[in-house]
């Protein structure tokens, strides 16, 4: 049985099937062996073997190994054979089920009959001997592929070809992609030497640029994702769809500001406005620019930076003596306050509770304890 | 409104500049303009074929999205600067990367109050795909990364902090300088730092290397362990890596609190007597 080498049953040009008998099992010699009973099938140039549970598990043998067979009859509770005898295997044989066998015979036991015709078109081929002279596509006795070594169990040989060939599929289709991508991204290089082009020519004052024009050049940048040249700000702010952008954030933030006393960080309005459309999302960017532009469009909201680069939207009608003078009471009443004690208090997020203390302390009205326990706030008596 | 160049004599000026111009064979920026519009419609239209066909591509593959980043990076094109932009409306990468931004917020604000702000890639990278469910699509850590760095524009101090291979991603604005960042790559070996172990491998005096390690206990990047053996253990929650598959409950930090010799409420300074 070590004749046999792994196969993936596929026929190979050049190659067609004689027969094929279902029930078919094999012997190693005399010994049962542990291949299961399959179907047996008779190619122009070899003999195959596939289990007839795990069509996976395909063996294969050239015929050209067979030296002679025999029939041996069946009788009760015995079934027919073919004893087929077998030249010693060659040394750069693939691998296969066994790795060495102490019979140079075989038995094909007929379970569920058809022996006497396999054994006819056995003796056919062996007498035409068709595999000498048809060469195949795929040399099957030398191994010219680096699989010696690999030892495979049944039905892993499928799973691994067809993987295989997903994986071929796959790389085929990214590299498509990616010789696409690479001619789209020669396209899209032309575009961007364009507006350099535009832009330094806008500094040198090379022809005369209306507003318009200036504002259509800054669209065409934001479509591009180009950064500005001339102002340095990616995409250029002041766009038609930031003005609209900020409008609507004028109208839809307006409730949430007032329940969260009156400001929001900008990373929680990007959540909330980013999770309310579901789609078409806006960038960081988008947000930013839109709400820088809240005063040049009188809206009641503002865009706030801190000392510490927390940027935050504000509404106007809290006006910035009003939190410190609250927070200063505030502050007063308990004493003393952290920022956590304070957030609590209010109902705020630590982070923004602490830029409001710390905007009081700033004034002068709260002096600070800062001691590993924690930043602590009390009322400037100073 | 202000109307340009009215009047015989302005136009026969233009006129002239024009000539001038296109003499020495310079094209006029506004020209240009014009052009770069055609060009942009033409651009369009390529980039649609190409969505057609590898649309599919950039939402299954984290190794092309990271070939497609690099090359528009090269030619000097921002894909996700905005999400009118023509690669974020015809090749959906905005969405993408803006949601998984949504996300990594979400991520960092619930687990704040234990780590201070601090996570490794990591951590992020596990909670960001285990709130995606097993349904959506898979996230790499390029991906995160990207996305992290669009999320600087507001502020907010997100950044990322490289320790020992990988990144310690910070999301509040706590002011780290440079020996902060060393005593956290220190201690990402084992997840805390002593004392001891700071002042052999770094060469530092007592003085700074308390001031140090009181900064990061004041900003809750680190919590100290008196009860250790020999002498207090600095732990980073961020380093925590057996806390990961944990879910994580909202609940008041905790800090030792040397009189009972327990977790309670109150820290000391870390060189403190008592410990």
């Amino acid at each position: 049985m070590d004749r046999f080498v792994w196969s993936s049953g596929l026929l190979e040009i050049n190659e067609t099937l004689v027969i094929q008998q279902r029930g078919v099992r094999l012997y190693d010699g005399e010994e049962k062996g542990k291949m299961d009973v399959g179907i047996l099938l008779l190619s122009t140039h070899r003999l195959l073997w596939r289990d007839h549970k795990n069509h996976d598990c395909c063996i294969a043998m050239p015929l050209s190994q067979i030296v002679l067979f025999e029939e041996q009859a069946g009788g009760i509770g015995k079934s027919a054979k073919i004893v087929v005898h077998l030249h010693p295997a060659p040394s750069n044989k693939e691998p296969g089920p066994y790795q060495t066998s102490k019979y140079s015979y075989i038995k094909l036991s007929f379970k569920e009959h058809g022996q006497i015709e396999f054994s006819r078109r056995l003796s056919e081929e062996m007498t035409q001997r068709r595999w000498e002279h048809m060469p195949v596509s795929q040399p099957i006795n030398t191994s010219t592929t680096s699989q010696a070594g690999r030892t495979r169990a049944v039905g892993i040989v499928g799973i691994e070809r067809k993987l295989e060939e997903k994986r071929k599929e796959m790389d085929k289709n990214i590299s498509e992609a990616f010789e696409d991508l690479s001619k789209l991204m020669e396209k899209a290089k032309e575009m961007v030497e364009l507006s350099r082009s535009i832009a330094s020519k806008i500094k040198d004052k090379q022809g005369d640029i209306t507003e318009d024009e200036t504002i259509r050049f800054k669209s065409y940048l934001l479509s591009m994702g180009i950064a500005n040249p001339v102002t340095r700000e990616t995409h250029g702010s002041g766009t038609h769809y930031h003005m609209q952008l900020a409008k609507q954030l004028g109208e839809i933030l307006l409730a949430p500001l007032e329940e969260q006393g009156g400001m929001m960080a900008l990373t929680e309005v990007y959540c909330l406005v980013n999770r309310a459309r579901g789609m078409e999302l806006l960038s960081p960017e988008d947000l930013v620019n839109a709400c820088k532009m809240f005063e040049a469009l009188k809206l009641p909201l503002r865009l706030r930076i801190f000392d510490s680069g927390v940027m935050v939207i504000q509404l106007q009608s809290h006006s910035e003596e009003e939190m410190i003078a609250s927070a200063l009471d505030n502050v007063s009443e308990k004493g003393s306050l952290t920022s956590e004690e304070f957030a609590k208090l209010l109902g705020l997020s630590v982070l923004l509770s602490k830029e409001r203390l710390l905007l009081a302390e700033k004034m002068g009205h709260l002096c600070r304890d800062d001691s590993v326990e924690g930043l602590r706030f009390y009322p400037n008596l100073f | 409104m202000h109307r340009r160049g009215v009047g015989a004599g302005a136009i026969a000026k233009k006129k002239l500049a024009e000539a001038k111009y296109k003499e020495r064979g310079t094209v006029l920026a506004e020209d240009q303009i014009v052009q770069m519009s055609k060009q942009l419609e033409t651009f369009k239209t390529h980039l649609e074929e190409f969505a057609s066909k590898h649309k599919q591509e950039i939402r299954k593959s984290a190794q092309f999205r990271v070939q497609f980043q690099d090359m528009c990076a090269t030619i000097g094109v921002d894909p996700l600067a905005s999400g009118k932009g023509f690669w974020s409306e015809m090749l959906g990468v905005g969405d993408f990367y803006y949601e998984l931004g949504v996300q990594i917020i979400e991520v960092c604000l619930a687990l704040k109050h234990r780590n201070g702000g601090l996570i490794t890639l990591e951590e992020l990278h596990q909670r960001v795909l285990k709130g995606r469910g097993k349904f959506a699509q898979d996230v790499s850590q390029d991906d995160l990364i990207r996305a992290i760095k669009k999320l600087k524009a507001m502020g907010n101090g997100f950044g990322m902090i490289p320790v020992g291979g990988t990144y310690l991603v910070q999301s509040v604005p706590a002011e780290l300088n440079m020996d902060h960042t060393v005593v956290l790559q220190l201690a990402e070996k084992k997840g805390f730092v002593t004392v001891s172990e700071i002042k052999t491998s770094l060469k530092w005096e007592t003085e700074r290397t308390c001031h140090v390690l009181d900064d990061l206990l004041k900003e809750g990047l680190a919590w100290v362990d008196g009860q250790a053996a020999g002498e207090p253990q600095y732990w980073l929650p961020a380093l925590f890596s057996e806390l990961c598959s944990r879910d994580v409950t909202p609940r008041r930090p905790v800090r030792w609190c040397p009189e009972q010799r327990v977790w309670g409420n109150r820290a000391l300074p870390c060189n403190h007597p008592e410990l």
